[in-house]
């Protein structure tokens, strides 16, 4: 595209991507401007004054920083778990034939591909059925069902890339099966895993669904800020953790693109 | 003696694939031994059963004297030289080299002194700052034998190591190896399907097809005794007799092989057999003119110096061979 520089879009084309663009990231960026607003009952346009006062707010309420701290537990374990069974899943699949296994890569794939209404639905009548109390286990659980795909699609491309007469060189020069995992694979998907892990941790972090249906009584950050919506009390705290959250997602989904957009390099450069 | 490698009625099958089928051999210590064959033969099957990669279904394997079934790879005494080389993208040539040594558990100063020896016995001095992707093809061939060496393996497996060089690289690297194996007094275990490859540098070979070992000797043995049609056809070329026309030369009717060479145009020499024939085509070689004459219905190669004349297309012409040329063959296959 950047090579084709004779055409150039019409002028009809750019108005349009600029409407889409603004229409998407506009929004955006009323919230981070009603973070600032003195008014805290409604939204009011243009805001009548601005402060900072509301992040000395934000800071001082105790609510928030239990549902932050329990949605960077959350993300966090999700993601771990989501690591290591994407990660041996991805491998069993891209380096063994055994029968069932198209299947198996089609089920791991599918919790993202329903609707997160279904899985939370699913997960909660089995979280019942099995007599298991709603906990933050249980969210982490949920979570983990869609965490897996991420790390299982990112892991199984790179795992392809990874010729098995590598593991099986590693095997013949003396190393065990551990120490080919921790010289020959892990160097390989290393990058593969980063971007597959930092992108779960931002689909854990701003999940709703699966936590309304799988969660007890505790709420993460997510949940915290539709409860706020819904009893107007210091309104633009909820817009000054919105802004957190946005940034919070935002750079790890950032850090996932570059890292999974310079693979190649990584993996056949990287010191 | 011990052998290097015994196979005792060992077989490999993959479903119903027998890949390899009740096979027996005794590789020696310090043997350039060969596996010849075509793709799909049963030899690369035979060469991973060694270094451990498959096991076998049937049949008892010894390493040196000590059994082989259910001994991992990363525990035999044995290194493999890759086809594709595999050699490790994120690492760089020294550390590929040294990987061995390292898993092992070798002191990083010694294990770079040992690395860097090898990369100068394969003649790649100061190429270990390098990473593989930076190397040519021929370069990698040798880093991968490098870093099997460097282990000072017991037997050194190659899997058609130089199947992917162009002609001349592969004739020089053929030298080097045989010196190489020659200096260092390893068994070499090594898997082509070129028999040229096989004949130059082979203290023994096997010839495999089916999964079966057609005949195994010296090169000379495979080449002027092939004991199956098989073998004939597949070690050089060879003219195949038809039982018939061997029985009208008052041989025992049976298949028989002439190699092309061992044919003379023109009557030549006491004592040898002659044939009637006429000339049905004929190429130039540049060292040799090849002659295809037909002898009562049967074609017949012939490989004749170029400083001999030869008649003209469709010109009578007499064949003669010594009777020991004549090798007669095992009915079956």
């Amino acid at each position: 595209m950047r090579s084709d520089k004779s055409a150039s879009a019409p002028f009809g084309l750019k108005i349009a991507a600029a409407g889409g663009l603004l229409f998407l990231h506009l929004p955006l960026l009323l919230i981070f401007l009603y973070a600032f607003t003195t008014e805290e009952k409604s939204y009011q346009f243009p805001p009548p004054g601005l402060t900072l006062k509301w992040f000395a707010v934000t800071w001082e309420r105790a609510d928030v920083w239990q549902a932050l701290w329990l949605s960077v537990r959350v993300a966090s374990i999700s993601t771990m778990i989501a690591l290591v069974l994407g990660t041996l899943c991805a491998a069993a699949v891209s380096q063994t034939r055994f029968f069932g296994r198209e299947t198996i890569s089609l089920l791991v794939i599918l919790p993202i591909a329903l609707p997160g209404i279904i899985t939370g639905i699913a997960l909660r009548s089995a979280f019942s059925l099995a007599d298991i109390p709603f906990s933050f286990w249980t969210i982490v659980l949920g979570h983990a069902t869609f965490c897996i795909v991420v790390v299982y699609n990112n892991a199984v491309a790179r795992f392809r890339r990874v010729s098995g007469s590598l593991i099986e060189a590693s095997m013949d020069l003396g190393a065990n099966g551990f120490q080919t995992f921790r010289y020959i694979i892990l160097p390989n998907i290393g990058t593969a895993l980063l971007a597959g892990g930092m992108l779960a941790f931002a689909l854990s972090f701003d999940e709703v669904i699966v936590t309304t249906f799988t969660g007890g009584q505790q709420s993460t950050l997510p949940i915290w800020m539709l409860q706020e919506l819904i009893r107007p009390r210091q309104r633009p705290v909820t817009n000054v953790v919105a802004m957190v959250v946005v940034i919070v997602t935002f750079l790890p989904i950032l850090g996932a693109y570059y890292l999974t957009r310079d693979g190649d390099q990584i993996a056949g450069s990287g010191k | 003696m011990t052998a290097a490698v015994l196979f005792e009625n060992v077989s490999r099958h993959f479903g119903a694939v027998r890949a390899v089928d009740a096979v027996d051999l005794a590789v020696a210590e310090g043997e350039f031994f060969a596996m010849l064959g075509p793709s799909g033969s049963g030899k690369t099957t035979c060469l991973r059963l060694m270094a451990g990669f498959e096991q076998p279904t049937a049949g008892h394997i010894e390493i040196f004297g000590e059994t082989a079934e259910g001994v991992p790879p990363y525990r035999r005494s044995v290194n493999t030289v890759f086809q594709d080389y595999a050699l490790f993208p994120h690492l760089s040539i020294l550390d590929n080299v040294a990987y061995g040594l390292m898993v092992k558990g070798i002191a990083k100063e010694e294990r770079r002194k040992a690395a860097e020896d090898a990369l100068a016995m394969v003649k790649l001095p100061g190429y270990g700052v390098r990473r593989p992707g930076q190397l040519s093809g021929g370069q990698r061939q040798r880093v991968a034998l490098a870093r099997a060496l460097v282990n000072k393996p017991k037997v050194l497996l190659l899997d058609e190591p130089l199947g992917a060089l162009d002609l001349k690289l592969r004739e020089q690297m053929q030298e080097e190896l045989k010196s190489l194996q020659k200096s260092l007094g390893i068994t070499f275990v090594f898997v082509t399907h070129d028999q040229g490859e096989a004949l130059s540098m082979a203290d023994r070979i096997a010839v495999f097809n089916d999964g079966k070992i057609q005949q195994l000797g010296t090169p000379e043995e495979v080449y002027k005794q092939p004991r199956t049609r098989f073998v004939a056809d597949f070690v050089g070329s060879s003219n195949i007799l038809p039982p018939e026309f061997v029985a009208q030369l008052g041989a025992a009717p049976q298949f028989a092989s002439l190699r092309p060479e061992a044919i003379s145009l023109g009557q030549s020499g006491n004592g040898r057999l002659v044939l009637d024939g006429t000339v049905l085509s004929r190429s130039f070689l540049g060292a040799a003119n090849r002659v295809l004459v037909n002898v009562n219905g049967t074609r017949i190669n012939v490989m004749s110096p170029a400083a001999t004349s030869i008649p003209a297309e469709g010109d009578p012409v007499k064949l003669s061979f010594d009777r020991a040329d004549l090798h007669l063959m095992e009915a079956a296959s």
